[in-house]
């Protein structure tokens, strides 16, 4: 009799661990949320003078209204298009006189360069649908994030997102994201 | 001990399992570790809108989420169609926001509250009106750090 209680029987111990782990299989999420990351403005401050106005030729002005539709710069155009506008008049290659400004800067990695002082302005209608609104950021994102992948292509021969984070910022200072919202309105049509 | 070895030399033993359970021990901690128990249970739609310029969300213990989305269908009769706020488990007003915001920050370290993030997981079919009061609130307690969810689609469309 003694000989046989020798040795606790272990067996039944997988059984327990795979109860749980079958547990832990079943309510694990290995999901990762992915998404567009965005800054809200700060809240302005009560006994806020007026922001000094900017340049029109220095603002992008993006509308979307009720139903959807886009106005940018006063013209009624597609979201397709979009990217392409934004990435002209982000970077105004011809240096035109209705496209944004430019600043010279000293950059590190790129010296004096010639740095667009364009914003983006965005605004929506209370009515626009979120999706339509995603669609709109999303390519705004993609017009600055395809000039900064040319950019670094040109400059270092490779991909904004493959270099290291001192080049990342030489090129985000060219580049700034600077897109804003302005406060919410009634952009019409209900 | 004539008996022992008899036994011993008769039949072959069975293959020990005694390091099974080590074996599934392991994997159980694997998982137990990397387990991230699904907090809310929904109580409105949320099919997130496709977008391409996607980054990931990282140190999710960070992140707070609001949902916003038209109740599920066994909730309408209380709650109506109208698109809906939904925090943790509960559904909620807009001008719940900055408590809940608050109360996310208390449970953290100090340290850590300006790289909190808050995740706007928003179903597509929601007009904007109701976002914008969202942000408006989330700007007045000053959680300027924000994540439209988006799931990823093809660059050419």
């Amino acid at each position: 009799m003694a000989r046989k209680l020798q040795e606790i029987n272990a067996g039944s111990m997988a059984d327990i661990a795979f109860l749980l782990l079958i547990f832990f299989l079943v309510t694990t999420t290995m999901d990762v949320d992915t998404g567009l990351v965005r800054k809200l403005p700060p809240p302005p401050p009560p006994n806020q003078e007026k922001t000094p106005p900017i340049k029109e030729r220095n603002v992008f002005i993006v509308l979307i209204n009720s139903k959807d539709q886009l106005l940018v710069e006063g013209e009624l155009i597609d979201v397709h298009h979009l990217k392409e506008k934004a990435k002209e008049f982000i970077k105004n290659p011809y240096n035109k006189d209705n496209l944004p400004e430019k600043k010279i800067i000293e950059v590190p990695y790129f010296g004096k360069y010639a740095v667009s002082k364009g914003v983006i302005s965005l605004q929506n209608d209370r009515g626009t649908s979120y999706k339509k609104y995603i669609e709109v950021q999303n390519e705004l994102v993609a017009a600055y994030n395809e000039l900064r992948d040319e950019l670094a292509m040109e400059k270092f021969g490779k991909y904004f997102d493959e270099l290291d984070k001192d080049k990342q910022d030489a090129i985000k200072k060219i580049y700034p994201q600077r897109i804003s919202e302005a406060e919410p309105k009634n952009v019409g049509g209900n | 001990m004539a008996r022992f070895k008899k036994d011993k030399g008769k039949s072959t033993p069975a293959i020990s399992t005694a390091s099974l359970p080590d074996i599934i021990f392991m994997l159980l901690f694997f998982f137990m570790v990397t387990t991230v128990m699904r907090e809310v249970e929904l109580k409105i739609r949320v099919r997130v809108p496709q977008a391409t310029e996607l980054k990931k969300l990282e140190k999710k213990s960070l992140v707070s989420y609001i949902y916003i989305g038209k109740p599920l269908k066994k909730y309408q009769k209380i709650f109506g169609t109208e698109p809906r706020i939904q925090l943790n488990d509960a559904f909620a007003e807009v001008s719940d926001i900055q408590q809940f915001i608050l109360k996310e920050r208390e449970s953290r370290n100090e340290k850590e509250v300006p790289l909190m993030t808050t995740s706007l997981k928003v179903d597509e079919e929601v007009k904007m009106g109701i976002v914008t009061d969202v942000k408006q609130e989330l700007r007045k307690v000053n959680a300027l750090k924000i994540n439209y969810s988006s799931k990823k689609r093809d660059k050419n469309w």
